[in-house]
């Protein structure tokens, strides 16, 4: 076109940014690739292509790793790992900022090369992916310094396993790799099939920023080197960002191994609009919410959620909006939408939507190029939560929406949802959005803003959105453990005998259930000897129904988790209070139990505890994260919800009271197996709980024997977590029953801990009662 | 350098856009409940704003043609104490030709002019003498620019001046005070009265928004200016401590599209003060194209208020016909 005629068109022409380096870098490499293994390329084997989805153009040979591949990343990773380690937090810190320079160094040909394997725009690559790997580089230097001074009690894991998904190849890798590094471990990467080349131009930084070989490893190949990863007896640590499905799967096989494990997985998050909501900002951010990255995001906001007053003028007001969106060459500096990432998932995004006869479609008016994996930008509205659409995870450009008429039903839609990732709110009322954001179940909420992301927040979801937080100081956790060993946890059998009952007059000890005191279900106790063999008294063996029952008391009980902390405090201190009261009766009954002499010594413990979460109730406090806006990050703790717990058999009341205390005080409410060979302490401290206060259905005793009760416990759908400290056998069933909800566990693999000191208490238990929401509430004026 | 021998007049109709007719805003009845609707979420805007520059970028002919465009849309402004008539005539000078015509020549562009000159009250009749035989309009700033507190009947009968003596647009200011008390009622008045007082010129407002306090009341003052019939609403006098910013220009031309969807009228924008750079122009063409369509990028519904944009556009011009970066100095000055 002649000037005088853009002149009168005003269109913007094509700006390309350029592939030449990119291309050349590939070519340097010889355009084909093996792994990195302690320190070094290996040579390049059979494989496949990397593909640029824009055009089919094949960019270069990848090598698809086999087992003795995976066997020497781990050898060399587990070879580097205590030297590394040992380098100290300012060593470590030294590496980890020079990593973060030469990603800013070569920031242009990581963009340039990240679009060019995935299809995202270039703007994204450039202004928000690349930076904010950088930025995980930096933050996580800083962590690697404070490490020392700020978590003395805390020590790496070892070795991790990172399996990494393809929507934002080079992040996931900066999100997986710099606290893994920082916190001392050292890893075993793997990029999604699809995008592995940014991945290995890091490998070529490692190198240049002179990373001892060894402490990252990149191993390239399909979900089958995945699986090698998870089932890899060497590996310490899991952690996996993609889809809910292999999420689901690798829950299930790394159950019982003793391995850590975080899941960053899918989402539908809910984008709520109210009527006093800047409607126009609103459908800006919808931009950036599903059109970001052609909507390949677990955080997407995919589900918009509008109110009933404003509804049709702010469907209006997308619809023109969309109309603006550019689809094309993604190396184009004017393109919004790119390509998605492959014929695969270009497929299976057209195939959900054709699939769908709900609603009322609307196609963006844009041009689509005919070539390339695109996918125009579409709206469904009139859909409702019984439309597939509005549960399934679309993983595309493509919105869906339906209405609600008050905050209430706001809420309830928007937790109509088995993912809990993100959600995004609009209004401009600070009441009525800071009234919505605890309420909504999720691990971050934005407020008038959307996909904010950045190092110093923690990232991560709850429900089947997985669990753990990568980013601030709440991420640190996933690549830290608690400084020492632990020994084996000795397994005690019930004692058993034929004695006379001890009791004059009969006792029932019952379940304790609903603020109730119930038969089992099944109607079958069993006798509860003493050392010597008298008869202390029955216990009610509880099964699923019972189990079931409590759960559903523990969710009537939901009003605890809204009560202050102040109100917890008292209800702990009085709980304290009346079990001091008995204190003469609690020892003797404990010795009877156990035929130890310590039960005076463990009530006063199970005092002191008491007393321990009385006090933390109302200090448990959230942070405000610094992050780069105008605004703050509230990083909230939040009560898990409901959580079960298998107390440990070895302390029938403290290990009780340590199980209840920090998990109530948090406001969750819970299930307890009490001590499966002493249960007649739990069931006497029922009657403490009824002399407290503590309301109905907050917690709930079960006696039994625990393998009744672990997996049905587990496998509970509406079972927020489980816990276990009793025998061993007990922690890989719930790890892999957990699979179901993707619940978190938190199990002692047989490993004792020490009820009586302070082992038996602290922040690991707070951590555990405790989900970390980031509130993002961006502000001004 | 050759120079061109067109004819100054045939070149300012044959440069101009086709001048596309809308009908004039005539106003509507104060709508409070619309005013009191709107909502201005200042971080959202600030971030929307942020990424207009990069989301869009416009390379080699397109940005030169941009450019061209962009210079079409400036009201070319001298407003000084120290104002002269022979000062006046050099600006206009600059309006009938402002781009040398071997840049031109080399564009394949025919001759194109600025969208208006801007004056004070008093040097309307230097403007008129040496515009004489073009159709570039002269926009006049006529209330007691630019506090606007001069008393309000003088403020109307300036305007009513300023157009017998041939400005046929009227850059108003509005009294800050009704929209900081929140008086919209006084605003819608005074801009209905300035309103008519223009006749058949066109007027555009000036809401003075580094002085408004916050970008609803940005939002509140567009609206209410715009049912009281402005033709234009403009951003600053420039004399502002803060003047055109993109956020404040989101907020205003969200107002425009509202009325407009709302109407059916098409009310212009005009930024004014602090826009100095080519790329600045580019951006802001941009964001009219992406926020309100390409209709708002023509001179009747969008202009430019600046003095020193033109020399640096011309900078680029040059740059894109000659390959080398360029100097001020290389271009004649208005």
């Amino acid at each position: 076109m002649t000037i005088p005629e853009i002149f009168e068109t005003m269109e913007y022409g094509a700006a390309p940014e350029s592939a030449a380096e990119a291309l050349a870098w590939l070519v340097d490499q010889g355009d084909r690739f093996g792994h990195f293994i302690d320190g070094a390329f290996t040579t390049p084997s059979d494989g496949f292509e990397a593909k640029n989805p824009a055009n089919g153009n094949v960019l270069a040979s990848l090598s698809q790793a086999t087992q003795n591949d995976v066997d020497a990343a781990v050898k060399a990773a587990r070879r580097a790992q205590p030297k590394w380690e040992k380098l100290g937090g300012p060593g470590r810190a030294r590496y980890i900022y020079a990593l973060a320079r030469l990603l800013q160094k070569h920031a242009r040909l990581f963009a340039v090369l990240e679009v060019m394997d995935n299809g995202k725009p270039i703007r994204e690559a450039r202004d928000i992916d690349v930076p904010l790997a950088q930025r995980h580089f930096y933050y996580h230097a800083g962590m690697a310094q404070l490490m020392d001074s700020e978590l003395p009690d805390a020590q790496a894991i070892g070795v991790c396993g990172q399996i990494i998904p393809w929507n934002f190849p080079l992040l996931m890798l900066a999100w997986k790799v710099a606290p893994a590094l920082a916190m001392g471990n050292t890893v075993v990467l793997k990029p999604a099939e699809y995008t592995s080349l940014t991945a290995l131009l890091f490998a070529d930084i490692c190198l240049q920023a002179g990373l001892p070989k060894g402490v990252v490893n990149i191993v390239t190949g399909d979900g089958a080197v995945g699986e090698m990863i998870v089932a890899h007896d060497d590996i310490d640590k899991i952690a996996f960002t993609g889809s809910t499905d292999v999420g689901r799967r690798i829950r299930a096989a790394t159950a019982g191994s003793g391995k850590a494990l975080t899941l960053e997985l899918g989402g539908k998050s809910p984008y709520i609009v109210f009527d006093d909501a800047d409607l126009d900002s609103a459908v800006e951010g919808l931009v950036d919410a599903i059109w970001f990255n052609q909507g390949q995001v677990c955080c997407a906001g995919s589900r918009l959620l509008v109110h009933e007053p404003v509804a049709d003028l702010f469907y209006a007001k997308l619809r023109t909006r969309m109309g603006k969106l550019r689809l094309g060459d993604p190396l184009d500096k004017s393109i919004d939408v790119g390509t998605l990432v492959d014929p695969v998932q270009l497929q299976s995004v057209s195939e959900m939507i054709n699939a769908n006869p709900a609603g009322e479609r609307f196609v963006a008016d844009v041009d689509v190029p005919e070539a390339g994996c695109f996918y125009p930008p579409t709206l469904i509205t009139g859909l409702h939560p019984a439309d597939t659409l509005m549960q399934e995870e679309i993983f595309g450009p493509v919105l869906v929406s339906t209405t609600f008429r008050t905050p209430e039903e706001a809420v309830q839609l928007a937790n109509n949802t088995r993912y809990g990732l993100a959600a995004t709110v609009w209004s401009e009322n600070v009441n009525l959005a800071l009234d919505i954001a605890p309420k909504l179940r999720t691990g971050i909420v934005w407020i008038n803003g959307t996909n904010l992301m950045d190092a110093a927040a923690g990232f991560g979801g709850v429900r089947e959105s997985g669990f753990g937080r990568e980013g601030g100081w709440e991420g640190l956790a996933a690549y830290t453990r608690p400084k020492g060993t632990r020994r084996p946890l000795k397994e005690i059998a019930a004692f058993e005998g034929d004695g006379a009952p001890q009791d004059t007059v009969d006792r029932t000890a019952k379940l304790y259930i609903a603020g109730k005191q119930a038969r089992p279900d099944g109607g079958y106790s069993r006798g509860v000897y003493s050392k010597n063999g008298a008869l202390l008294g029955h216990a009610s063996l509880a099964n699923r129904k019972d189990l079931r029952n409590a759960v559903e008391a523990a969710h009537a009980a939901k009003g605890w988790s809204a009560t202050t902390g102040h109100l917890r405090a008292q209800i702990l201190y009085f709980i304290a209070e009346n079990l001091v009261v008995r204190h003469a009766e609690f020892a003797d009954r404990l010795n009877n139990l156990t035929g130890s002499r310590s039960g005076a010594k463990e009530v006063d413990a199970a005092v002191q505890r008491l007393f321990t979460y009385a006090a933390w109730a109302d200090k448990y406090d959230g942070q405000v994260h610094g992050v780069p806006i105008r605004g703050v990050a509230l990083a909230m703790k939040e009560p898990v919800g409901v959580i079960g717990a298998i107390c440990p058999d070895e302390a029938p009341l403290l290990g009780l009271v340590s199980c209840m205390a920090p998990a109530i005080a948090m406001g969750n409410r819970v299930i307890l197996a009490a001590s499966e060979p002493f249960p007649l302490a739990a069931t006497d401290f029922v009657q403490v709980l009824e002399t407290s206060d503590v309301p109905a259905g907050v917690v709930n005793i079960l006696t039994g024997a625990h393998a009744d009760l672990a997996e049905p416990m587990a496998r509970h759908l509406d079972v927020d977590a489980v816990w276990s400290f009793g025998a061993a056998a007990h922690s890989a069933v719930i790890e892999k029953a957990a699979a179901g909800n993707l619940k978190r566990t938190w199990v002692n693999h047989g490993m004792a801990r020490d009820w009586m000191t302070s082992d038996g208490e602290g922040r690991a238990f707070l951590e555990a009662a405790t989900e970390v929401k980031n509130i993002w509430v961006p502000y001004g004026e | 350098m050759s120079t061109t021998t067109t004819d100054p007049v045939v070149a300012a109709s044959h440069g101009h856009l086709p001048q596309v007719t809308e009908p004039r805003n005539p106003g509507l009845p104060l709508d409070m409940n619309w005013v009191r609707s709107v909502q201005a979420n200042t971080s959202a805007i600030e971030r929307r704003a942020g990424t207009i520059g990069t989301r869009r970028s416009v390379k080699k002919a397109h940005q030169a043609a941009w450019l061209l465009r962009a210079i079409t849309c400036i009201d070319l402004t001298t407003l000084s104490g120290d104002d002269t008539a022979r000062r006046v005539q050099r600006l206009c000078a600059k309006a009938k030709q402002p781009v040398a015509p071997a840049i031109l020549d080399a564009l394949g562009m025919a001759p194109i002019t600025t969208g208006a000159v801007c004056v004070y009250h008093d040097m309307i009749p230097a403007a008129v003498e040496a515009l004489q035989g073009t159709d570039i309009p002269i926009a006049a700033v006529s209330t007691g620019f630019p506090a606007g507190l001069s008393p309000f009947e003088l403020r109307l009968r300036e305007i009513e001046m300023s157009v017998e003596a041939g400005a046929t647009e009227i850059d108003i200011v509005i009294s800050r005070r009704h929209v900081l008390m929140g008086n919209w009622q006084a605003l819608y008045d005074e801009m209905a009265a300035m309103r008519a007082a223009c006749g058949d010129a066109h007027v555009k407002a000036i809401l003075a928004t580094g002085e408004l306090g916050t970008l609803r009341n940005v939002a509140r003052a567009s609206l209410v200016c715009m049912m009281a019939g402005a033709d234009f609403i403009k951003t600053s006098t420039g004399k502002e401590s803060v003047n055109a910013t993109l956020p404040v220009s989101l907020v205003m031309i969200r107002a425009i599209r509202d009325f407009y969807d709302r109407t059916g009228l098409r009310v212009g924008y005009k930024p004014a003060g602090g826009i100095s750079k080519a790329k600045d122009a580019v951006t802001y063409l941009a964001l009219m194209k992406e926020e309100l369509g390409d209709r708002w990028t023509r001179p009747d519904l969008f202009r430019f208020g600046a003095s020193s944009l033109l020399t640096d556009i011309e900078r680029q011009l040059e740059h894109y016909v000659t390959g080398s970066y360029s100097a001020a100095y290389r271009h004649a000055v208005g």
